[in-house]
């Protein structure tokens, strides 16, 4: 197995053992879905039109509320210090603990599309483009949540600075995103939303190497 | 001599130093100072007295005197952050960490001051303090990104290992300004037609032109000035807060 795979196998398998938090951000997620018809109300051609940007505005502040675990718990106990000495770049550790990440917090919420689908009254079809949506554009929100982590790692307070940092830069994917949902648009929506998620993936880890390295000087 | 030996830093490196900065840069803030007001008064009496009134709007094209110069400058301060943030990855330059920390609350007010205004300007020219528009909207989301920088300056204990981490967001927030304005331009003309901003601009007659060059001019001396004033202090601060800490130690060894 090369030092990659098994730096993936050792973040799924810390995340799905004790500890783990990657079903409660699943749980985070629905519920996000759930507590909105209780603020605007329980009419079903408005949730169905509200459903694109519920189920957008559910996975930025699941993706967010995750983006903690991503160094910190590595850099408590020591574990970066070592990964950092690796054989491995630290650019490429970042990348495959963004793809860890990404399995670990973003496919089940894709999982989870259904129930919300179920909730807000959204047909097959509208369902379908929001699950493909966010499988195009949560690699986006991953990665710019890698820079906001590696970023604040450092921190003691570091938590609530993340998402202010990250949430402003990551409007884009929104819009994208929601707008892919829209059929009229859909189109050149998709293609914006997957240049970005490949373009943002592909920056992060270095960005996100850098700070890392400052922060460990 | 063994002292000759030692390589001579560039003129570049010397004035950058910031023990070099705080004695150089001291001849600057009076002059400066001076400069803007008389900046300051020459575009306010042409903004105010020596410039036609709009044909439609009256008055209130006043306003665009101090809106559009703080819009220039909410663009100006980033850039001179992004460089600085250059300055700190690239060279590790003590003094670039200074300039962007310096920089980020003043980059803030400018925006702030830009959307205060426009709302003001808005409300009876459009009927409305705010419009989704696509410009209005990337300032805000400028302003975002400049609290979010300051909020991270101070979340730090450590100043000095802050400026690089701080520079980094600001690179990635230098990329990501171009692509947030024109996302938010495309997610605009998908909800709604150009409805304000479609002109391209009114035709100024000279003396309005004079003025707003005039303003433009005093706000960027204006910003020049701050930033030299709040670069000094901070250096200072910084020395400050490492005597106490000599004087901290010291009194524990006596």
């Amino acid at each position: 197995m090369s030092a990659f795979s098994a730096l993936i196998a050792r973040e799924l398998k810390l995340a799905f053992r004790a500890g783990g938090e990657a079903l409660v951000l699943v749980l985070f997620f629905v519920m996000v879905g759930v507590i909105v018809p209780f603020a605007i109300g329980p009419d079903r051609p408005m949730l169905t039109r509200l459903s694109p940007g519920i189920v957008w505005i559910a996975a930025f502040l699941s993706t967010l509320l995750g983006l903690d675990r991503l160094f910190r718990a590595d850099d408590e106990d020591g574990s970066l210090t070592l990964l950092r000495h690796s054989a491995l770049p630290l650019e490429a550790i970042v990348f495959g603990k963004l793809i860890a990440h990404w399995l670990v917090t973003a496919v089940p919420l894709l999982l989870a599309t259904p129930v919300l689908a179920l909730l807000l009254s959204m047909s097959f079809e509208q369902w379908g483009r929001c699950a493909l949506a966010l499988l195009i554009g949560t690699p986006a929100l991953t990665a710019f949540g890698a820079i906001g982590a590696a970023v604040t790692v450092g921190l003691r307070r570091g938590g609530l600075v993340a998402p202010v940092l990250i949430l402003p830069l990551a409007i884009p994917v929104m819009i994208f995103g929601v707008g892919m949902m829209d059929p009229m648009t859909g189109g050149g929506a998709t293609l914006f939303l997957l240049a970005l998620s490949l373009v943002v993936t592909a920056f992060s880890p270095f960005a996100a190497a850098l700070a890392l390295r400052a922060a460990g000087e | 001599m063994s002292v000759t030996a030692v390589k001579q830093p560039n003129w570049f490196s010397r004035l950058a130093h910031p023990g070099q900065f705080l004695s150089w840069s001291r001849y600057f803030v009076w002059p400066l100072a001076i400069l803007t007001a008389i900046g300051f008064a020459v575009g306010l009496w042409f903004a105010f007295f020596a410039s036609p009134e709009d044909y439609q709007m009256g008055d209130m094209v006043r306003v665009m005197y101090i809106h559009v110069p703080n819009a220039w400058l909410s663009m100006l301060v980033y850039g001179t952050m992004a460089v600085s943030a250059l300055g700190s990855l690239v060279w590790r330059h003590p003094l670039a960490d200074v300039a962007n920390k310096a920089a980020a609350p003043l980059g803030a007010v400018f925006t702030a001051i830009t959307l205060f205004t426009g709302a003001l300007w808005g409300r009876p020219t459009w009927g409305t303090f705010w419009e989704w528009d696509g410009r209005m909207t990337s300032e805000l989301v400028l302003l975002l990104i400049y609290l979010g920088i300051i909020a991270l300056w101070r979340s730090f204990d450590d100043q000095s290992k802050a400026g690089r981490i701080v520079a980094i967001v600001t690179l990635v927030g230098a990329i990501n300004i171009p692509v947030i304005h024109y996302s938010v331009e495309w997610w605009n003309t998908l909800h709604q037609g150009a409805t304000v901003f479609t002109a391209s601009g009114p035709r100024l007659p000279g003396s309005m032109l004079v003025a707003l060059l005039t303003m433009l001019l005093a706000f960027t001396l204006f910003f020049a000035l701050l930033q030299i004033v709040r670069m000094r202090t901070e250096i200072l601060r910084r020395r400050a807060e490492t005597m106490s800490r000599q004087a901290a130690l010291k009194g524990v060894a006596a």
